[in-house]
């Protein structure tokens, strides 16, 4: 038998028929929904007469459009547009018989937070859910990607999709990762050396020592950016880390089928000489805590960096990207990372809001103040159940003494659909995923980083080095 | 799904690397729960001066003279020319409909994001990935020629550049058969649904806790 990779398995687990022309119909285990990409879904189900083919298979909640500051009922979301999203959510919810963590419920939250911390999503399984970061899931060691609208009803009505085989790509992190440097950084260093667009038409698979000693938060935040790498999923094979935060989830087996699903899921692991098409291997001591500097993930730096000179790239696309990006960021080639100015701090969105991600950044905030520079910063959790866990350790409390926010769960201003947003021009220390142009609000600036550098960034008014606080 | 079989049409070239679908169409357009209307609000940020939000005239709007869709030469263009990785970042299917919707059915780049490209074939779209110096020449000829037309043949992979050089392609053979008969996947789905019966089945016996969702629907 030929040795295959943990995406090899989860393929060929999943193939319902293979067609002549090389692609297939696999089948799709949990689906994930929220208010923005799904309306148009559900409208074309009605109007073809169509019915989901196993409702209880997908799991719905709000979180692009709702506002962090609480809220009782629909009616109290001002904007109008997005109040009918989350009211179109409810009602089609409603009608197909889906599940849905709607207003009011603790399980709401931002839909790759709110899916594992269900249980929702075990190990083996294929997730997909109308957004790209649906990658996130693959730290479960599942084939876990992001799907188009056309897609989510196709999923509704037929339980599978059509798909083509990915490559196989291993990005293996070996050592130790130094002191300060997080999942996040790991990450950013990964596409800082692969590019955005470094894992297109592959799976990636993130293995190695340094991976293995992240956190199951950790190993969300990485695959969380896989598509920032351009690949539609990342994953990471299954250890006791995996099987242990499963344990108990109100969506995981229990009794025997717990205990065959334990063994089951121990053998998605890579077979030792199994066959990568593209193989990166990382040294963890080289990786030192990032900040992304341009409009791209992949212009980002260790904070210790200066800005690189747009001349000294041979590249002709690559640097007319840069130049835009600096007239876009209003910074100058070869000014030192710590010399930029953070006029907010956004700490949340699905890469960064899990209750490890608030512990860091409130371990910096402790005891200090918010420098007078900023204009704000805010502290957004994933879910209600992680805000109400913060809650009980009294991380709001340390958040709010130091001039924090601390808001209601939702994806806010990782992508400022609803009021959270940046005015033209800001610079903002950012925990989220995309740094793109106009991203956090109309002409704002981001910064991609950690939730300890965003929280440090917070308290002096600039970027510093979390390693040496 | 609207059929594509072929297409003559106006180029427009835009000469940016890494087009995001943020760029493509901005969130606060995605408030709408329709596929339609998308087009005036296309490169949004790009296209206009002020900041866009749903619902405004967009006649009335201050154009950026300088974006190269507000440019006269390329009023009703139906093909994009653009740089590497076009249709990056979010998943969200609004950035094609948005594309449609302006006029666009065939976008010509060295290479696309997977999922905005998957996204465009469930529309009647046809991604195009040519190697980088074919698009550079494609760059230089479109803009040296006002009125530049390239023809697209889906049945037979070529696009014909106006000197009658024909630029083969490559196009996966069950996209390309659901393009020329716009064929809704869906249907076609269904029609393997005894297949999805038995692995169903099969699959139960191996990992039943995967079917047995508990708890409040
Ligand atoms: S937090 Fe940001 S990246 Fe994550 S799902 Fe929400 S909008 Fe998308």
């Amino acid at each position: 038998m030929t040795a295959k990779t943990l995406y090899d398995k989860l393929w060929e687990s999943h193939l319902v028929t293979e067609r002549d022309d090389g692609s297939a119909l696999i089948y799709i285990d949990r689906h994930i929904i929220h208010e923005v990409t799904s309306p148009q879904a559900f409208e074309g189900l009605r109007l073809a007469g169509r019915a989901p083919w196993r409702r209880e298979m997908n799991f719905a909640t709000i979180d692009h459009n709702v506002p962090t500051t609480p809220f009782k009922s629909a009616a109290d979301i001002e904007d109008e547009t997005s109040r009918i999203q989350v009211v179109t959510l409810q009602d089609n919810t409603k009608e197909f018989g889906i599940r849905n963590y709607g207003i009011g419920d603790t399980r709401q939250g931002i839909v790759h937070v709110m899916a594992p911390e269900q249980g929702a999503v075990l190990p083996g399984m294929t997730v997909v859910c109308g957004d790209s970061h649906t990658s996130t899931n693959g730290a479960f060691a599942c084939l876990a990607h992001g799907i188009g609208t056309s897609e989510v009803e196709h999923v509704l009505a037929t339980q599978c999709l059509v798909a083509k085989k990915m490559k196989n790509m291993l990005v293996r992190v070996d050592g130790e990762l130094g002191l300060g440097v997080t999942a996040k950084d790991v990450v950013l260093h990964i596409i800082g050396v692969i590019g955005t667009a470094g894992g297109t038409g592959h799976a990636i698979e993130f293995a190695g020592s340094a991976i293995r000693s992240l956190s199951m938060e950790g190993r969300m935040t990485v695959c969380n950016m896989a598509i920032e790498a351009g690949a539609r999923a990342g994953m990471i094979a299954v250890d006791d880390k995996t099987i242990d935060y499963c344990k108990g989830r109100p969506f995981a087996p229990t009794g025997d089928a717990w205990e065959k699903a334990v063994a089951y899921w121990r053998t998605l692991v890579s077979d030792e000489d199994a066959h990568f098409d593209t193989v990166v291997e990382i040294r963890a001591e080289d990786i030192k805590p990032q900040v992304s500097w341009g409009t791209s993930p992949e212009m980002v730096l260790p904070v210790d960096a200066t800005l690189p000179i747009p001349e000294e790239e041979a590249d002709g696309v690559k640097r007319s990207s840069m130049e835009r990006a600096y007239e876009y960021m209003g910074l100058t080639p070869g000014m030192k990372i710590t010399d930029i100015k953070v006029d907010r701090v956004f700490i949340g969105s699905c890469t960064n809001s899990r209750i490890e991600d608030l512990r860091a950044a409130a371990d910096v905030v402790k005891g200090k103040t918010k420098a007078a520079s900023v204009k704000q910063a805010m502290v957004v959790p994933g879910s209600g159940l992680v805000k109400r866990q913060a809650e009980e350790e009294g991380l709001d409390k340390i958040f709010l003494a130091a001039g924090f926010e601390w808001r209601e769960p939702g994806c806010s201003m990782c992508l400022a659909m609803n009021p959270d947003r940046l005015e033209p021009g800001e610079h903002c220390a950012s925990t989220s995923n995309r740094n793109f142009e106009g991203r956090q609000g109309n002409g704002g600036r981001t910064h991609l980083v950690s939730p300890a550098m965003a929280a440090a960034a917070g308290i002096a008014g600039h970027f510093v080095d979390v390693r040496e606080l | 799904m609207e059929k594509f079989v072929q297409l003559k049409g106006l180029v427009a070239p835009l000469d940016r690397a890494n087009v995001d679908t943020d760029q493509i169409i901005p969130k606060q357009f995605l408030k709408s729960i329709k596929r339609t209307g998308f087009g005036p609000n296309l490169f949004d940020e790009w296209r206009y001066l002020d900041e866009g939000y749903p619902g405004q005239d967009n006649s009335k709007r201050p154009l950026n003279t300088e974006f190269v869709l507000n440019q006269e030469r390329y009023q009703g263009a139906s093909i994009l020319l653009t740089r590497r990785n076009f249709g990056c970042g979010s998943s969200r299917e609004h950035a094609p409909w948005a594309l449609l919707d302006y006029g666009f059915k065939v976008i010509l780049a060295p290479s696309f994001a997977d999922i905005f490209f998957n996204n465009c074939f469930k529309n009647g779209m046809l991604p195009i990935v040519l190697p980088e110096e074919e698009i550079q020449t494609l760059f230089e000829q479109v803009e040296s020629n006002p009125g530049y037309e390239l023809e697209v043949d889906l049945p037979a992979q070529t696009v014909t550049r106006p000197d009658g050089t024909k630029l083969s392609f490559e196009v996966d053979a069950f996209r390309k058969h659901c393009l020329i008969n716009g064929l809704d996947d869906i249907g076609l789905t269904l029609e393997d649904t005894e297949a999805i019966k038995a692995y169903e089945e099969k699959r139960q016996a191996l990992e039943p806790w995967v079917f047995d969702v508990r708890g409040d629907l």
